[in-house]
């Protein structure tokens, strides 16, 4: 067990977006306010999976909608709180831990704000380990457990309780109530008991992020190269060294979809390299073949400095390092793939382990 | 004949030029920038109508580059008592005003604020009607606290700036008509957090930039000078004097834009890197279609974020007045400067510091001052440190170019002696003529401009028919700024769409840029 003070925020937020895939957008707002959270309401205990009790209660705490609307019409505050009581009040039972569902972007720092406000600890992981763009694409949606009930709250003080079908149907009409709300909401979702979450959540991701961020910072202090130290902790593969020379976005589903090219250069020289992104990061090759495909993670990272640039933050002219990294073993079974490999997304190939595809690229 | 007076007011000196109406220079003068800013324009002005010969009636426009504003806020230095009333509420209580400011600018302009009903949704749709009642208690509250300036912010403003002007014109009622009231739809884009940043900052700079705008005025007035006034702005366009005295913060970043604008204009190249050496700082830029490439990134004026457009700079600790030194059997050039005391310290001036310039002067790139006082420098520290410029300035070159391509390289500045005659990554090193005074020029040529950034719907009326609507607003801004009607461009259309949500929702942003209309 620790505590997460004020000053591990900004490194959670690094460490999360390095985690979200490229996806999450930007954490400034989420960052503002678990800071001020832990100001005015001391530190949060942070629960590692192992130290949770089974039959407890487990609440997911997150932000959906765009992140862009959110810059402007900022949260009233009471959101997160609101979903996460009503939804303890409908289940009739208190929850024993806020629990993360994603890492990557305002929805790492959330699930810390809502900890902080309400005085609970937080647990040690997440649903995804990573981003994903839709409800559904959690490892518990994946185990069979339902959304559902889930409460969406806006600002104003509206709330809806869901009981949906299934999860697909949970999607869909939060979403809807999302865009009436204003593009805008917190939601309470996956309601957890301590052995499910035990089962299914990706574990360690906060001290993971939290490790990322603060080595990636320190690095740029000292003399050390923040990628080594990024690939050493995250057990991930440096995929490319260039400078991006084309970003195509184009809005054809309601996510932003686009391809990134990359020309090498130092090592890579002479090859080229693109990435396939809908929000987040979902297939990278070099010359034209796979290097890395997800659920893996892949994240392009600033060549200088280390730190990770979100899909929607790519540019011409930057210079970058991507690096890919394993997806959590939950994510590689074939269930798992099916919701969230590269056919789901429409991309006509197979998934393929990173690990394996480095092996055949380096042979 | 019609002329222009351009004047740059830079932290080390301060230059003017004057420019015919074929945009001819035929006077330029350079003086030390002064502590109280008229001084210095004084003798620059004094100077430059002597040497062209004109009468003053004759100049017919007068644009004015500072960066007084900045060095105010960087400085805390002579700024106001700041109340903001922001219209979000129940949205916006999350994060509250200020939270992310430092405590010493916090200390100075001692910000009050009150969070009232109002703001809208992206569409344009109120997330709450304001409550006059509610708006004038908070405005009392203030008005007790003893502000000196107002600042108004409002979710989504950008897209509707009513329930920001509902407040003005409450504050009117309150406050009198000429207390200072900055509404924050007419400085800053989208970020209701960065753009309520800048209006605070702008509030709490009005009344000491009314006096330096005004100190400008009366220095024309002196010389016979009746043109019409405009001020420089960060994207490299005009505004008027009276706008600019309103509206001081969007100056903040104009000096380096006004270089590289003038680079554009004094060289004829339009697409190009610029190396801008002053006394202490080099900075680098890089021009496309003749305006700055502008950074995407959250810009932090001394110390508070906000969303401004600055040009895409990479700043070196290289200029003239550089220490030169040897450690670690190194040869070391800058950060440290001799700075505004070049023209005493310089070995080359007769003083006893070795500088970048004489080194310069020793290598023969440059004939100022008594080059003789350095023909007994060792050669190789001399080769040494030419060579530690040099690498200093192809790595920038390098970090600020978008493509492995060759581009013209224009150098200007004071400093630009500095600059060898072939750099890798450069396809040619132009050093124009009036190099020195690139910023005056800069000032003197821009244009005027006007932009739109708001989130539009595009299900109703199409994409198409939206985009024809952003770029007649964006036209319409420029033309009420100044432009010439038949003039007016549209020079920028970004088209964002919103992430995570299978709406139409997309953000437009928009500039139209026109040539001034002359009188």
């Amino acid at each position: 067990m620790r505590y997460l003070e004020e000053k591990d925020i900004d490194y959670i937020a690094i460490g999360a977006a390095i985690l979200g895939a490229g996806g999450g957008g930007d954490p400034y707002i989420g960052k503002l306010m678990a800071k001020q959270a832990i100001k005015k309401h001391g530190k949060v205990k942070l629960l590692s999976v192992n130290e949770i009790d089974d039959n407890g209660l487990f609440i997911p705490s997150a932000m959906m909608g765009a992140p862009a609307v959110m810059v402007e019409k900022l949260p009233n505050g009471n959101e997160p709180e609101m979903a996460f009581r009503s939804l303890e009040k409908y289940l009739g039972k208190k929850a024993h831990a806020v629990l993360p569902i994603e890492a990557g972007g305002i929805n790492s720092c959330i699930p810390i704000y809502t900890a902080a406000t309400l005085s609970l600890p937080l647990v040690d992981a997440d649903g995804m380990g990573r981003a994903f763009p839709e409800l559904p694409m959690v490892t518990f949606s994946v185990a069979g457990l339902s959304a559902t009930p889930m409460v969406v709250c806006d600002e104003k003080g509206n709330k809806l309780v869901l009981e949906t079908i299934n999860n697909a149907w949970s999607e869909i009409l939060a979403r809807n109530a999302t865009i009436a709300m204003g593009l805008s909401s917190m939601i309470s979702i996956y309601c957890l008991n301590g052995i499910n979450v035990k089962k299914y959540a990706v574990k360690g991701t906060i001290s993971l992020a939290l490790e990322l961020g603060k080595r990636i910072t320190e690095s740029n202090k000292s003399d050390n190269d923040p990628i080594e130290s990024i690939l050493e902790i995250s057990k991930g593969f440096k995929l490319f060294k260039g400078k991006i020379i084309d970003v195509k976005r184009d809005l054809t589903t309601g996510f932003v979809r686009g391809k990134v090219t990359i020309q090498g250069i130092e090592n890579d020289t002479g090859s080229s390299f693109e990435i396939d992104f809908q929000n987040e990061n979902l297939i990278a090759s070099k010359n034209g073949k796979p290097v890395a495909i997800t659920p893996d993670l892949i994240t392009v990272l600033d060549k200088e400095k280390g730190f990770p640039i979100t899909t929607e933050a790519l540019k011409y002219g930057q210079r970058v390092t991507v690096i890919g990294m394993p997806c959590d073993p939950f994510w590689r079974t074939e269930d798992a793939i099916n919701q969230v490999g590269p056919r789901y997304f429409k991309y006509d190939l197979d998934y393929k382990p990173i690990e394996e595809l480095v092996k055949e690229n380096l042979s | 004949m019609r002329y222009r007076l351009g004047i740059d007011v830079g932290g080390t000196n301060t230059d003017a030029v004057i420019l015919d109406s074929n945009n001819r220079v035929i006077a330029k003068q350079k003086e030390t920038t002064t502590t109280d800013v008229s001084a210095g324009i004084t003798k620059a002005v004094d100077r430059v109508l002597q040497y062209s010969d004109i009468n003053p009636s004759e100049i017919t426009n007068a644009m004015l580059g500072t960066t007084h504003a900045t060095n105010a806020i960087i400085e805390r230095k002579g700024l106001s008592k700041v109340g903001l009333i922001r219209l979000s509420a129940p949205s916006g209580y999350g994060i509250p005003p200020f939270v992310d400011w430092p405590n010493d600018m916090m200390a100075v302009t001692k910000n009050s604020f009150v969070i009232v009903k109002g703001g809208y949704e992206f569409n344009g749709i109120p997330i709450s009607k304001p409550d006059k009642e509610e708006i004038k208690k908070a405005l009392a509250e203030l008005k007790k606290n003893g502000i000196e300036s107002l600042a108004v912010s409002g979710a989504f403003s950008p897209v509707n700036a009513d329930q920001e002007e509902l407040v003005r014109e409450l504050a009117i009622e309150i406050f009198g008509k000429n207390f200072p009231i900055t509404l924050s739809n007419e400085i800053g884009s989208i970020g209701l957090i960065e753009r309520e940043n800048a209006a605070v900052l702008n509030a709490a700079i009005r009344k000491l930039a009314e006096r330096a705008y005004g100190g400008f005025q009366d220095v024309l007035k002196k010389h016979g000078i009746n043109a019409d006034l405009f001020i420089t702005q960060n994207d490299g366009t005009l505004m008027s004097i009276e706008y600019a005295k309103k509206y001081p913060v969007l100056t903040i970043a104009s000096g380096p834009t006004n270089s590289l604008r003038g680079a554009a204009f004094l060289s004829g190249i339009k697409d190009a890197i610029v190396i801008d050496v002053g006394g202490t700082t080099t900075d680098v830029g890089i021009l496309t279609k003749g305006f700055p490439r502008e950074s995407s990134s959250a810009v932090e004026i001394g110390g508070v974020r906000t969303n401004f457009r600055m040009p895409d700079l990479i700043s070196l600790g290289l200029g003239g007045g550089s220490l030169v030194i040897e450690k670690d059997r190194q040869i070391l050039v800058g950060p440290q400067s001799v700075g505004y005391k070049l023209a005493k310290e310089a070995i080359v001036f007769g003083g006893e510091t070795l500088t970048a310039t004489d080194i310069a002067v020793a290598a023969g790139m440059a004939d100022i001052g008594d080059s003789s006082r350095v023909t007994s420098l060792n050669k190789d520290k001399i080769k040494n440190a030419m060579e530690r410029i040099r690498n200093l300035i192809e790595e920038a070159i390098d970090k600020v170019k978008i493509s492995a391509k060759e581009l013209p390289v224009i150098a200007v500045g004071g400093g630009s002696i500095l600059i060898s005659e072939k750099l890798r990554g450069a396809s040619e090193v132009i050093k124009p003529e009036h190099f020195e005074v690139a910023n005056a020029i800069g000032a003197s040529i821009s244009q005027v401009s006007g932009s739109i950034d708001g989130v539009y719907d595009i299900t109703a009326k199409g994409r198409d028919a939206v985009i024809e609507q952003v770029k007649n607003e964006a036209k319409q801004e420029a033309i009420k700024a100044g432009a010439e009607e038949s003039s007016v461009d549209v020079v920028e259309l970004e088209e964002i769409p919103l992430a995570y949500l299978p709406s139409n929702a997309v953000r437009f942003k928009v500039k139209a840029v026109g040539n001034l209309k002359s009188t």
